[in-house]
């Protein structure tokens, strides 16, 4: 089939001589800074090849001139970073709070770590600034279950609560109602004189004599833990009844639905994740909150 | 006509099949780009993922970009390329009328099938191949019968050389078959039921999808809409293709390049080092042969500029050839580790796939949609040219808010994760860097909308013009014939 | 084109020539860098500690992929200083080679969670998921509230392992047999786990809600694992090369 060459004459090229559907094409030479650009993506590619890991073979590939390997190369990076952070972190680790408190240099860097780790990893449970959540104490409060003292927090900071770690801190409300150890009325009678007499709530519907007899029955089991008065022990980290602030919420309902069947929170030790001196940088922000002892 | 018409009997086409497969892309790029906008709504607003499992984010998102790559893009690939198979082969559909509805009907129950999946909570959980097993099945048999036809077509052409056009629409059908059969290999858990398990696991597994997820822009996004490119802009320009040479070379670098870029999507992962090179250099090798496509798409212009300003059509064509020039520089750029080490996890990969689906993808797709129409249903012209101007400047707006947002709060993401404060703590918390790009969402979803609203003028548009009178020429017996009616 | 040596029109002029040069032209990048990952030996480095999912994880896992969770969390730590301080060591190949398919993720809308596991507590993840916004007020998480509401289907947990199994993750047939009583375990509290924490070492025991076993349940059960098989303080596991 003959071919029909022709002159463009916008641009003075030759066609090919083919035509599809009226579609002709143009015979241009292939642009010179195009195949020029792309020779010399080529050669970056291939230099590239010679220095890095490129094409593999059969059970190993081409390491390339520099061994290079990403993994040792953020391996070194982490360490190096850490080590110029270690000028100043590796006193914080073996200072005392006090000394730390003292030294502006390393109050600063423990305050500056302890914000941004404490907002990577605390915040999601204990909220922005230690505001707490139902559930998740408010640190900010000073309402501490288990001691509010830089040395309290760090300990559970890094060992947790209920966490599995062997030096975690730990403990088990009875389950009264579940286990049977008191009977559904008695939960009530001691919801209503814990609600009434620690909590504050003005219940219409909580006659004297349920509060009178929950008194006693709270003398006889909750007492021992949760104190006479309802002051809490940090020792077994009971609460402080005697507050305006609830771990899961002031209302009788509550109290009802956790002496039966006690919801005890976790805290996940944070050694396995955190080293000594982000975890002491972390209490020391968290006991500025404003609830530190 | 030189060479082309032997001298027998005109050749009717199926132009039937090709009015189906571009209603069924407008309206899916209608929903696809309404699920698109409503998913920007609810990364902005989450209370409107409503609370239940199907309108929630995980679920619509396959939904968005399944309806956007495979039911609009994929209806347009099929109709353009059994349109232009036909005239640039000078014969008929291979394989009858029949067969070639089958396929539309089949790809139409695939996508309804697929959708009703994903919102049901079926899904392979691999990126952009989401179908289980048994619609992969199904999609297999379908992709096997349109290479069938497509490839017959070819076989049978009258021309003796195949148009630059099939080269792509060619690589595409075969290597989109490659990869999805690479990539779906799994096992049922059993046989009446949807789950299944993928055959590889954790870093092969994530080689695959790559291998599968980069090809799938490569060759579905890529290699199919430059055939369309192929035809329609020296079509609507009236212009010879700038060079036949740089056709040659810029079609097997690409299709032989683009396979090896899938690991600039794993850098610095648990992907061995010399695979995660071999991606990034390939990809910054690809970058060239990608602006081959571009240089013959905007080098056929030369001489026709002037009709840029009367026909708003080839104007979307033509922004769609810049687009998809930015797009492959932009690809290239971001395939370089350090850089994606900042951009990879962030919205700017997201405003880079936007433009290259907005600005490429869906330009080059309405400027062959109003190329079209009026040739299919035998129309002087669109109904209103005006209309379609409204429909350009709003999807270009769009696009413009669209990608501008997400490079701020891409590269404000990236900055911020790895920001250090002068102690050498990290600065940022995560959840910092969600409150920071919020703004810049709602502005993303503000050129979704504008996008979205450009294509339903361009339904209106379509519309009017196919409910409108036909051309007189086409009211001629003669015509009539010719046009295979 | 006739004054070189090959024409290209040879190749225009025939179809099939076309398709199979096409064909093979975009084989090569695959090959090359798909079949070493499976050949060379390094790939998947040798630590110890990674092991199948217990069937309650593996059913999380599975509701993980139903929901689309991977299109907006990641599970995959880069080799970068950043993340490496954000989210803990970076992952290695083995820690997902039981996936199937691969989580990596390719979006961080929200963090990552590759270390995700025991970083928080049960209740903060139940809390979290049926209301992300009432823990973390800025969150633009959905709710996943319909997951507790739903209860898991798992009879055909066994089949699931065996299926597993025949795809390469080495459940014992003793671990398939007692699939469905190790699921149970694992949500039940109180329950005897004697034989399900020495089968899946580490499984997080979740409260559940006393009578069933729920989707969340599942869930909560494979996010509490993500990341927490390997022991890095053992010098092995701490830089291993691919």
């Amino acid at each position: 089939m003959a071919l029909n060459i022709e002159r463009d004459e916008h641009t003075g090229t030759d066609t090919t001589g083919h035509e599809w559907d009226g579609l002709k094409e143009l015979n241009t030479p292939l642009p010179k800074w195009w195949l020029y650009t792309w020779l010399a993506c080529i050669l970056w590619a291939l230099v590239y090849f010679v220095f890095f890991p490129s094409f593999p073979y059969g059970k190993g590939y081409i390491h390339g001139l520099l061994g290079a390997s990403s993994r040792n190369d953020v391996m070194a990076d982490v360490k190096g970073f850490a080590a110029e952070r270690n000028a100043v972190m590796s006193k914080v680790a073996a200072a005392s709070f006090d000394d730390i408190r003292k030294n502006p240099e390393l109050l600063a860097a423990a305050q500056t770590a302890g914000r941004i780790t404490f907002a990577n990893n605390c915040q999601p449970c204990h909220g922005a600034g230690g505001a707490g959540n139902p559930g998740f104490p408010a640190l900010a409060a000073g309402s501490w279950l288990w001691g509010g003292k830089l040395e309290d927090i760090q300990q559970t900071i890094t060992h947790g609560i209920r966490s599995g770690d062997d030096a975690a801190r730990d403990s088990q409300m009875p389950k009264f109602g579940t286990d049977g150890l008191l009977k559904p009325e008695e939960i009530q009678q001691v919801a209503d004189y814990v609600s009434t007499a620690f909590f504050g709530l003005a219940l219409k519907d909580a006659a004297p004599a349920s509060i009178a007899a929950g008194k006693d029955i709270f003398a006889a089991n909750c007492a021992s833990c949760h104190g006479d008065n309802g002051e809490g022990n940090r020792d077994v980290g009971a609460p402080r009844l005697a507050s305006k602030i609830h771990l899961y919420g002031g209302t009788r309902d509550l109290i009802v639905r956790q002496v039966t069947s006690p919801h005890m929170g976790v805290m996940p030790n944070w050694n396995g994740r955190l080293d000594t001196a982000t975890i002491k940088s972390v209490a020391i922000y968290v006991h500025d909150l404003g609830g530190g002892e | 006509m030189a060479n082309v018409t032997t001298g027998s009997a005109p050749v009717t086409y199926n132009e039937e099949v090709v009015r189906k497969f571009i209603i069924a892309a407008i309206f899916w790029a209608v929903v696809a780009f309404a699920v698109g906008c409503y998913l920007a709504a609810e990364l902005t607003w989450p209370e409107l993922n409503l609370g239940y499992s199907f309108t929630n984010f995980g679920r619509l998102r396959p939904v968005h970009t399944s309806g956007a790559i495979f039911a609009f893009g994929g209806s347009m690939l099929f109709g353009t390329s059994m349109y232009v198979v036909q005239r640039t082969c000078q014969v008929r559909l291979w394989g009858g009328s029949a067969l070639a509805n089958f396929i539309f009907w089949a790809f139409q129950f695939f996508i309804v099938m697929a959708a009703l999946s994903y919102v049901l909570g079926f899904t392979e959980g691999r990126e952009y191949a989401e179908p289980e097993w048994h619609l992969d099945l199904w999609l297999t048999m379908i992709w096997v019968l349109y290479a069938i036809v497509y490839i017959g077509t070819i076989i049978m052409r009258k021309e003796p050389h195949i148009y630059v056009a099939n080269w792509f629409y060619l690589a595409f059908i075969l290597t989109v078959a490659v990869l999805h059969l690479g990539n779906n290999m799994a096992v049922p858990v059993s046989f009446f039921g949807a789950k299944s398990y993928s055959l590889f696991s954790g870093t092969q597994d994530a080689m695959v999808q790559w291998w599968y997820g980069h090809n799938a822009v490569g060759f579905f996004l890529t290699a199919g809409f430059l055939g369309m490119m192929y035809y329609f802009i020296p079509k609507a320009a009236n212009r010879p293709v700038y060079s036949y040479r740089l056709s040659i070379f810029h079609f097997w670098s690409l299709i032989f390049l683009y396979i090896w870029a899938g690991p600039h999507h794993l850098h610095y992962t648990a992907l061995p080092d010399w695979t995660q090179i071999l991606g990034m250099t390939f990809s910054v090798m690809l970058w060239m042969p990608s602006w081959g496509g571009m240089i013959n798409g905007l080098m056929t212009l030369s001489g026709a500029w002037d009709k840029l300003r009367t026909d708003p059509g080839l104007r979307f064509s033509v922004t769609a050839v810049g687009f998809y020039g930015m797009s492959t520089f932009e690809g290239p750029v971001m395939a370089i580790r350090d850089v994606n080490a900042l951009s990879h996890y962030t919205n700017w990969t997201i405003g880079h796939v936007h433009s290259g689906a907005l600005g490429w993808v869906a330009f080059i797709s309405f400027g062959a949609i109003y190329y079209l129409i009026p040739v299919l249903w035998k129309r002087d012209a669109m109904y209103s040219v005006k209309l379609i101007s409204w429909h350009y400047w709003t999807a270009t707006l769009g696009i413009v808010f669209y990608i501008t947002s997400m490079w701020v709060a891409g590269i404000m993401e990236g900055l911020m994760w790895r920001a250090y404060d002068a102690q050498g703590f990290l600065q940022y918390s995560f959840v910092e860097s969600v409150v920071a790009v919020h703004p810049f969402l709602m502005i993303r979803l503000f050129g979704g909308l504008f996008f979205l609203l450009g294509a339903l003028i361009m339904v209106y548009n379509a519309y009017k013009t196919i409910r409108g009178p036909r051309s007189a020429a086409s009211m001629l017996p003669n015509a009539a014939l010719a046009a295979g009616e | 084109m006739a004054s070189r040596g090959f024409s290209h029109a040879t190749i225009e002029r025939n179809a099939f020539l076309l398709i199979i040069l096409a064909i093979l032209t975009i084989s090569i990048g695959g090959l090359v860098q798909i079949v070493p990952l499976f050949t060379i030996e390094t790939t998947v480095e040798h630590v110890k500690g990674v092991r199948p999912y217990s069937p309650l994880e593996q059913a999380g896992r599975d509701i993980y992929v139903r929901e689309g969770c991977y299109l907006c969390h990641s599970q995959m730590i880069r080799s970068l200083r950043d993340e490496v301080e954000r989210y803990g060591h970076y992952s290695l190949a083995a820690e997902s080679m039981y996936d199937h398919p691969f989580q990596w993720g390719s979006k961080r809308t929200g963090p990552d969670l590759a270390r995700v596991g025991g970083k928080y507590s049960n209740d903060w993840h139940y809390g979290h998921l049926i209301h992300p916004q009432s823990l973390v007020p800025e969150s633009i998480m959905p709710s996943y509230r319909f997951l507790a509401e739903t209860p898991l289907k798992y009879d055909n947990i066994a089949e699931k392992l065996k299926t597993l199994r025949i795809v390469g993750v080495p459940y014992t047939d003793e671990e398939v047999a007692q699939a469905k009583a190790d699921l149970e375990a694992q949500a039940t509290p109180g329950a005897d786990t004697d034989a399900l924490m020495k089968r899946y070492p580490k499984a997080n025991l979740v409260p559940g809600n006393g009578h069933e076993v729920t989707e969340l349940d599942a869930l909560v059960a494979y996010l509490q694992v993500l990341g927490t098989m390997v022991d890095f303080t053992d010098p092995s596991a701490e830089n291993p090369q691919q």
